[in-house]
């Protein structure tokens, strides 16, 4: 694929509160891809865990904010405990995903859940789903 | 001797067996877990955004009010043991939020409270010798898949209960319980965790993982300290029987379950309503 950069859009003031609300630098990261091979959750995923970081060192939010990949991340700390330079990434996508929430889009609808389901599935599916994507919680 | 518990919200409903198993086998075993005074919900997720100090109020809430009960707090649930024992780490290492949280709170807290998970207090209070040389009913080999999930472990120098790359309180407890478990790659997987919610197809596939792992290696059944491992693991296997002609199933139980009918108490005791895949079987085939 052709990336064409723009040193105009580096480091731009969204990748910076990226950082500041993950307390994570993207620049720590160099590319070795064991986030990626930790993560259970890859199948799913249109960008790789690296790939998300990589965009952001080149200043490519834009293409990290349309992935799937930060709503489909659930936070199990594979790749933090993989990487051999400290980056806890589940903090970057839990960044990524503020952001978006922190707008006032929500990921998942309520409604939506049938009866039976509310029945069956455990408060802490629900709360924690509602944490993470809901706007307002 | 008493330890002052915090059940958190689906030990009160969904996942029931969890506790109940889990008092029970602690009155055998000759501690009392009595439930602490005004809790409330930890909040199910440790908030990993470094500015959302709100959602530290609800579980730091929980400590203060129990360091002024108590010096140590004993959790069950993984999800909140992770979300409790993460927030005391962050009173106890950042001024700056601990400053902000406790003046919101306004309730006084240094951090200074222990929180310790059932399995620690079976390890190192009551140890697995004594606990073995009070088993009544020895689990008679059966094989069991400890499943560790993520929030057990993870992050390593927070929990500390653990080697998150090779845990091994799990199978001390089985084996000492007289069961054999089992090894195998996915112990330490994500079953999916509140994906569920989102994407179903993220967290059928990922509990499939886990089974299929698990089963290869020759276990009847998987444990978990998890209510959210369990639903996932368990409610997944209608879905993946939906699309699979003969499927076989695995039961999923707590810990605390196998515990308490090692201990003693009957099989009948334990609630399996809400195993989508039947655990007595597995259980009677071993004289259980």
């Amino acid at each position: 694929m052709r990336v064409k950069l723009d040193g105009d859009k580096v480091r731009n003031d969204r990748i910076k509160k990226v950082e500041e609300i993950s307390c994570q630098s993207v620049y720590r990261c160099y590319q070795c891809g064991k986030c990626s091979a930790a993560c259970p959750a890859t199948p799913e995923m249109d960008m790789l865990p690296n790939q998300v970081i990589r965009y952001l060192q080149l200043g490519m939010d834009e293409k990290v904010f349309a992935a799937n990949t930060p709503w489909i991340c659930a936070s199990c700390l594979q790749c933090m405990s993989v990487c051999p330079k400290g980056v806890d990434l589940a903090r970057i996508m839990e960044a990524i995903r503020m952001l978006q929430l922190r707008k006032g889009k929500n990921e998942i609808e309520i409604r939506k859940f049938p009866k039976e389901y509310l029945e069956k599935a455990p408060q802490i599916a629900f709360i924690s789903g509602y944490r993470k994507f809901l706007s307002l919680s | 001797m008493n330890y002052q518990y915090f059940p958190g919200c689906t030990l009160y409903t969904k996942g029931k067996s969890l506790d109940e198993a889990g008092k029970r086998a602690g009155e055998k075993l000759g501690f009392t877990l009595e439930e602490m005074p005004y809790w409330t919900c930890c909040g199910a997720t440790f908030p990993l955004a470094e500015d959302y100090d709100m959602a530290l109020a609800s579980p730091t809430r929980v400590l203060a009010r129990g360091r002024k009960a108590g010096e140590k707090l004993v959790t069950l649930c993984a999800v909140c043991h992770n979300v409790l024992k993460r927030t005391n780490h962050v009173m106890k290492t950042n001024p700056e939020r601990r400053a902000k949280v406790t003046d919101f709170i306004e309730e006084p807290y240094g951090g200074d409270l222990d929180v310790i998970h059932y399995l620690e207090v079976l390890r190192d209070e009551v140890g697995f010798e004594n606990l073995a040389a009070k088993v009544e009913k020895p689990l008679a080999g059966l094989k069991v898949a400890p499943f560790y999930g993520c929030l057990l472990l993870r992050p390593k120098a927070e929990m500390a209960m653990d080697d998150p790359d090779n845990p091994s309180i799990f199978e001390d407890l089985l084996r000492a319980l007289g069961a054999e478990p089992v090894d195998y790659p996915m112990k330490a997987e994500c079953c999916g965790a509140f994906q569920v919610v989102h994407s179903d197809a993220m967290a059928t596939r990922c509990s499939r993982e886990i089974i299929d792992s698990a089963r290869a290696r020759g276990a009847e059944m998987l444990v978990t300290a998890c209510p959210l491992c369990q639903f996932n693991i368990e409610e997944r296997q209608g879905e993946m029987a939906k699309g699979e002609q003969g499927f076989k199933g695995l039961p999923v139980l707590y810990f605390t379950q196998l515990l308490a009918l090692a201990l003693g108490e009957p099989a009948e005791a334990m609630d399996v309503s809400r195993n989508h895949t039947d655990p007595r079987p597995a259980l009677q085939a071993r004289g259980l």
